[in-house]
């Protein structure tokens, strides 16, 4: 009974992989997105609504962010970026923080082990954001994880923790006046190349799509700065509810847009 | 090698069939989202005309005391259409709402702020109210207009007078980190004119929910909703955005 079983979810997985990858080629006659980025929220509603216990809502959201990912890689997007932790989030009751902080913790170093995600589609993994607001634990299996995954060149995964856009654009604003008094004969000022280049985020292009789950309209100090020419898109679903729909219809709406903003970027240049 | 050819041949000729069906497969499925979109604005118009109208009286009731600022984002291309963004603006004023930012990215309401002030009867520029005015209930509808260079090129301004600022203190030994805080940030954006404080609601007149630009320090927590072209612009459509603001409720990240 448990062979059969095991043989009909194996057939069944195999079937709606097959499904999936016929839709993706036909998502792939138009133009895919080269960087969706995600802010994951609802876990804590989720908890609530499903009855469970502190905690379960962030780890029921990891496995939609490991399945919102391999959609992600399989239809071509070369760069993810999601909000994990904001610098407003350490404001949260100190048992909550520490929960998340273990599970980004036991997140991370699995990232290490072989057969991971970052092994599997080849991802390099940056950590975003002020790392020194981190405990050390967590410092230094961010710091492996992203010298292990130095040399992987197919996709690109940008986890932001304790990161907000206006610290990002203190610490650029910062990096850019030091590198003016370390170059004094210099007497040009800033421009917004030199802004840039020191953003937290300047590893990546722009996004081009943004999904906030739980159908919360703002951006909550995430990626202020790059979202100029970025869709926006809030799906009532919480973040552990998010599904292969829902990056589907994001990418339709970019699709959608595609031509809009092409026409707004050749304005600017 | 003639019938390697032919398989060759073959072969990319089913590629082709099979490329031009995926191509004919996409456009459908763009097609039927459209038809979607199209039934969705009509039930949208229906609504709305049933919201000004005042036969859905949920919506009679508007707690405004709740939207502090209002931001308007409006599509560049759009933003010439003067008579539109005045009409806007009385409908708003009508509603209550005192204090706003109108924003496009190539700065076409800033050319035309002068008339724009001029055809409504009760206004002011943000930039004409001095402390007093600003921490009074308002009495006239002040507006602020910006546009790109108040947002990106506003930071690179602060940026430089940060600098010139920490230069002046004259310790040239290394950068002191703590004299480069939000605050700080702030204090310079403000010094350089990029005066105006976050709007609690931010809508979208453009065909697309983006925020085109609209200064990034002022947006952290705004509530971004997108209102679909200038053109197609209803009374009802802003009743309810701004209906769904003031019920709206932030955590703020706790």
């Amino acid at each position: 009974m448990d062979k059969a079983n095991e043989r009909a979810s194996g057939l069944l997985g195999r079937l709606s992989g097959f499904m999936r990858s016929c839709l993706f080629k036909v998502l792939c006659m138009g133009p895919i997105p080269t960087h969706f980025s995600f802010i994951m929220d609802g876990n804590r509603r989720y908890a609530k609504k499903m009855d469970m216990g502190e905690g379960a809502g962030h780890r029921a959201g990891f496995f939609a962010l490991v399945s919102v990912l391999k959609y992600c890689y399989e239809v071509g997007v070369k760069y993810i970026s999601v909000y994990a932790f904001s610098i407003d989030n350490f404001k949260r009751r100190p048992e909550e923080v520490k929960t998340i902080m273990d599970l980004i913790l036991e997140k991370t170093e699995g990232l290490l082990e072989e057969g991971s995600i970052a092994d599997q589609y080849g991802v390099r993994v940056y950590f975003v954001g002020n790392l020194k607001l981190l405990s050390e634990q967590v410092r230094i299996a961010a710091e492996k994880v992203m010298e292990a995954t130095a040399h992987n060149t197919r996709c690109v995964l940008l986890i932001c923790i304790a990161y907000t856009s206006c610290d990002e654009i203190v610490n650029s604003v910062r990096e850019c006046c030091k590198d003016k008094m370390e170059e004094i004969e210099d007497e040009e000022g800033d421009d917004l190349v030199d802004i840039e280049k020191h953003m937290y985020m300047g590893v990546a292009p722009d996004p081009d799509i943004l999904l906030r789950s739980s159908g919360e309209k703002r951006l909550s100090n995430y990626q202020l700065w790059q979202t100029t020419h970025c869709t926006l898109y809030s799906p009532t679903a919480l973040w552990p509810e998010i599904s292969l729909l829902h990056v589907v219809w994001g990418i339709l709406k970019f699709q959608r847009s595609y031509a809009y903003f092409e026409k707004k970027k050749k304005k600017m240049l | 090698m003639d019938s390697k050819q032919k398989v060759r041949g073959f072969s990319c000729s089913i590629h082709q069939i099979g490329n031009l069906g995926l191509q004919l497969l996409w456009s459908l499925v763009h097609l039927l989202i459209s038809i979607g979109y199209f039934v969705v604005a009509a039930a949208a118009a229906v609504e709305s005309y049933l919201i000004s109208s005042g036969l859905l009286t949920r919506y009679k009731v508007l707690n405004i005391s709740k939207l502090k600022y209002l931001a308007i984002v409006i599509e560049s291309d759009d933003a010439v259409q003067t008579s539109k963004v005045v009409q806007l603006l009385r409908w708003l004023e009508v509603m209550g709402v005192k204090r706003m930012c109108l924003y496009d990215a190539q700065g076409v309401l800033k050319k035309s702020k002068a008339s724009i002030v001029k055809m409504l009867d009760n206004a002011v520029l943000f930039e004409e109210l001095d402390e007093k005015d600003l921490l009074e209930k308002p009495k006239c509808m002040a507006l602020e207009f910006a546009s790109m260079s108040d947002g990106k090129e506003g930071v690179v301004k602060a940026a430089n007078l940060l600098f010139a600022k920490y230069m002046e203190l004259g310790n040239r030994d290394g950068l002191d980190d703590e004299f480069f805080t939000e605050a700080q940030v702030g204090e310079a954006l403000r010094a350089v004119g990029c005066k105006g404080p976050e709007p609690d609601l931010l809508l979208v007149y453009a065909p697309v929910r983006c925020h085109l630009g609209f200064p990034a320090w002022r947006t952290r927590y705004t509530e971004i909703v997108h209102m679909g072209s200038l053109k197609s612009m209803r009374l009802g459509s802003l009743t309810k955005a701004i209906y769904k603001f003031t019920r709206v409720r932030q955590n703020y990240g706790k």
